[in-house]
């Protein structure tokens, strides 16, 4: 492999590990300050005491995201340092404004975590976390605009090879980035809700009978329920935009090689080695409707894109994988309430919780196959139309070395944060933590 | 002025930030591991912790600020540095991740925090201003080389056996340990924390010398190293006079035991002789293949850059002023831990 290979896998090796606590790291203050509002407002000891539990997990996993977000900002220019050169008269504006949003939700998140109980009125240590959220978000938003601006490039003219005609806000506001932005924090929210609820499953299959971890598995499967929902609706738009801005891609992800008119949606299924496909669930007429709303629209196929610019068509597995698992998940939330509301006993069974248990983690999984399709699939390009992965990528010789260290330091991060997270919640359990919290209310900190 | 040397004036100035809000992290870190090998941790483990939990965040936020900042301002030079300093940076970069987690592991994770932890944040946190220095190093110029193919490299046989680069390397470790231990003590001496301050004052002391000596020395180097960058470090001579005033000054209000005041005087003397140096080498960013004009961005991103800074600033100057009025430079939070 040359370094353009070890570049990409080791700018995808980061940012995989990066996406798992960045999500959470977006996701977890909404449902914080939900349990806290609940807590304040009921005046109810097991909410406030679940804000507090899920603020102080959360501390790691921010600790270990700011610092896999350090590694890829400045991977971004060690690796892909000719494309930086280039984008980084475009792209500047939003990556600035991110370290901006992101410092406002550090100070606030710092201030939230060491002010408990030094507040005389407790709701003004609640609005601390509206600063927290809107940090996140809006750094998500930020940085999800230059991944979108590099799908769509737009707000600027190349006259013979000279950048000319620059205009920032119309490079950050590109046609990708307001699906991109929806899909990102809508999934963020819905993912969060489902690793927190299979958290209060687990301790629920494990025979734990406490009010608490009722009442946090009703709220965040209510939660989650909400945004699948909402993430499943961007979604729809964003496979509606791509079919429009870049067709290859969705051409790539549904293996569909020639353009036409009441197009068949393909589902899981193998390629062959002449491109054929086997073994695939066909549903007539599906894509076109997906596409254009109505059965017979034409959609573009492969066939219309020279072949040297034809994403991997592997990606047609990560989209698969990325809706079956949105569909299951919003399909067992939505099981789940009606159960609750008509008491049925059925989502007290061992079997039940366990597919609790497990949404967290396929949530996760459901991520992590988005944004690989969402990045294969632009695929030769970095930057569409303008720049090849080729051309971005750095000339030297020693980044298989630095793939290798970077592989060990996050398998260091990620078993550590296993270790330290399971740790801490082991050894002080909620029936102890309550008890105390009757005799003393204590800080946070410690 | 022109726009360029707003930009790079912006930067220096989040560098700068850095430099000190980083020192007093990495000092901090060093002065908790190095008291558990000296069996003194109990004296001084208090104060840093006090100081640390709130603030370790906003630290990493400053250097990723500057080397946006640097990209956003300056895009050529993600070529040259990137393409360069791979492989320092990547260490940088490893070591800054395991210290900052081992530090949420450590703090967060176990009750009474842990000793490998504690060690290991201590020993990162010397190597990562070694290692951050090697991109202010190359940026002296007589390091990068081009291969025979036109690609360009780091000299790192010309790297590790340069005097020059290694002085380099001594001043900013010895200066983090100084401006460390100058903050602690102010900070210890508002937590009427006696012992604590004791030591720290002691370890003032200690680094003070080494950190001028040093700093005379790179002066002295500049010489033979880069003889027209040492012209402009002559013609500023009053500013670097005026630093060494800072330092005796500082070093007296020691003695005073005014040590608000002597940490400010340290303070005052880094900055000077920090942007003493950065206008020394006008106009170069990397000496000789770019100057801050002909690495420039466009115009429009550099005035819309200008405006959302200044925006930008006006959210996180009443930010970080709650933050100093809650946990620095509150006397309650700072002597209870409250």
């Amino acid at each position: 492999m040359d370094s353009v290979e070890f570049s990409r896998y080791l700018t995808m090796m980061t940012l995989s590990v990066h996406v798992i606590y960045a999500t959470l790291g977006v996701g977890v203050p909404i449902l914080i300050l939900i349990a806290h509002w609940l807590g304040l407002k009921r005046n109810d000891e097991h909410y406030l005491l679940m804000a507090k539990r899920w603020a102080r997990g959360y501390v790691i996993t921010v600790a270990v995201g700011v610092v896999t977000g350090t590694a890829i900002a400045l991977q971004l220019a060690l690796l892909w340092p000719s494309f930086m050169e280039f984008a980084g008269q475009l792209i500047a504006l939003p990556l600035f404004m991110e370290t901006f949003a992101f410092f406002f939700e550090a100070i606030f998140l710092g201030i939230y975590l060491y002010t408990w109980d030094r507040f005389k009125n407790p709701f003004k240590h609640f609005m601390l976390l509206i600063p927290v959220l809107i940090g996140g978000a809006m750094s998500a938003l930020f940085i999800t605009s230059v991944n979108a601006f590099m799908n769509t490039p737009q707000g600027f003219a190349l006259v013979d090879g000279q950048l000319t005609n620059i205009q920032p806000f119309l490079a950050m506001f590109n046609p990708a980035m307001p699906t991109k932005v929806g899909h990102v924090l809508t999934s963020a929210y819905m993912t969060t809700a489902f690793v927190l609820a299979s958290i209060a499953a687990y301790h629920l299959l494990k025979g734990s009978r406490h009010e608490y971890h009722r009442k946090g598995l009703a709220l965040t499967m209510k939660v989650a329920l909400i945004f699948s929902i909402a993430t499943a609706v961007v979604g729809d738009f964003s496979g509606k935009f791509l079919a429009e801005y870049q067709p290859e891609k969705l051409a790539a992800a549904e293996w569909h090689f020639e353009t036409e008119e009441e197009a068949p949606l393909v589902l899981y299924g193998v390629l062959t080695e002449t491109n054929e496909v086997k073994y695939a669930i066909r549903i007539p007429y599906a894509l076109s409707f997906l596409v254009h709303s109505n059965f017979t629209g034409e959609v573009v196929g492969l066939d219309q894109f020279p072949e040297e610019y034809h994403p991997p068509y592997i990606v047609h597995y990560f989209f698969d994988m990325m809706i079956t698992i949105g569909i299951g998940l919003t399909a067992l939330a939505l099981f789940y309430i009606v159960a609750l509301y008509r008491n049925w006993s059925f989502i007290k069974t061992k079997l039940f919780r366990r597919l609790l248990v497990a949404s967290g983690p396929l949530a996760m999984l459901a991520i992590q196959a988005g944004w690989w399709f969402a990045e294969m699939g632009r695929q030769p390009w970095i930057m569409r139309g303008y720049m090849t992965t080729a051309e971005g990528a750095t000339d030297s010789p020693y980044v298989w070395v630095m793939f290798i260290a970077f592989a060990v330091l996050y398998l260091i991060l990620v078993v550590g944060t296993g270790v330290v997270l399971s740790r801490m919640f082991k050894n002080n359990p909620v029936e102890k933590e309550l008890e105390r919290q009757t005799d003393a209310k204590g800080g946070i900190a410690k | 002025m022109t726009v360029e040397i707003i930009g790079i004036s912006v930067l220096w100035l989040f560098l700068f930030g850095y430099v000190i809000i980083a020192s007093i992290d990495f000092g901090a870190g060093f002065f908790n591991a190095f008291t558990i090998v000296t069996k003194k941790n109990h004296i001084v483990n208090t104060v840093i912790q006090r100081y640390l939990s709130p603030v370790w965040e906003i630290t990493n936020v400053f250097l990723v600020f500057f080397f946006v900042g640097m990209i956003g301002f300056f895009p050529s030079t993600a070529y040259y540095f990137g393409t360069v300093l791979l492989i320092p940076i990547s260490i940088s970069i490893i070591l800054l991740a395991l210290r900052g987690s081992y530090y949420a592991f450590g703090t967060y994770g176990t009750k009474k925090g842990h000793v490998g932890y504690t060690l290991m944040y201590g020993i990162t946190g010397v190597l990562i201003p070694a290692s951050l220095t090697t991109a202010l190093i190359v940026s002296q110029g007589g390091f990068i080389h081009t291969t025979s193919s036109g690609r360009i490299e780091l000299d790192y046989i010309g790297l590790f056996t340069s005097p020059f680069a290694w002085s380099i390397i001594v001043l900013s470790l010895v200066s983090v340990l100084f401006i460390s231990a100058s903050f602690l003590a102010y900070y210890s001496s508002v937590a009427k924390d006696r012992k604590a301050l004791y030591l720290f004052r002691k370890y003032t002391w200690i680094w003070s010398f080494p950190t001028i000596v040093t700093a005379l020395g790179i002066i002295i180097e500049m010489r033979w190293h880069n003889p027209s960058h040492y012209e402009g470090l002559l013609s500023l001579w009053w500013l670097f006079a005026l630093s060494f005033v800072c330092f005796i000054v500082s070093l007296w209000l020691l003695r005073k035991q005014l040590y608000g005041k002597s940490f400010i005087f340290v303070v005052l003397q880094f900055a000077i002789a920090f942007y003493a140096y950065g206008v020394s080498r006008y106009p170069y960013l990397l000496y000789p293949d770019v100057t801050i004009y002909d690495g420039f961005t466009n115009e429009t991103m550099a005035y819309t850059l200008i405006v959302v800074f200044i925006l930008g600033f006006m959210l996180l100057i009443p930010s970080l002023y709650l933050v100093f009025k809650l946990f620095i430079m509150n006397k309650p939070y700072i002597q209870k831990g409250k």
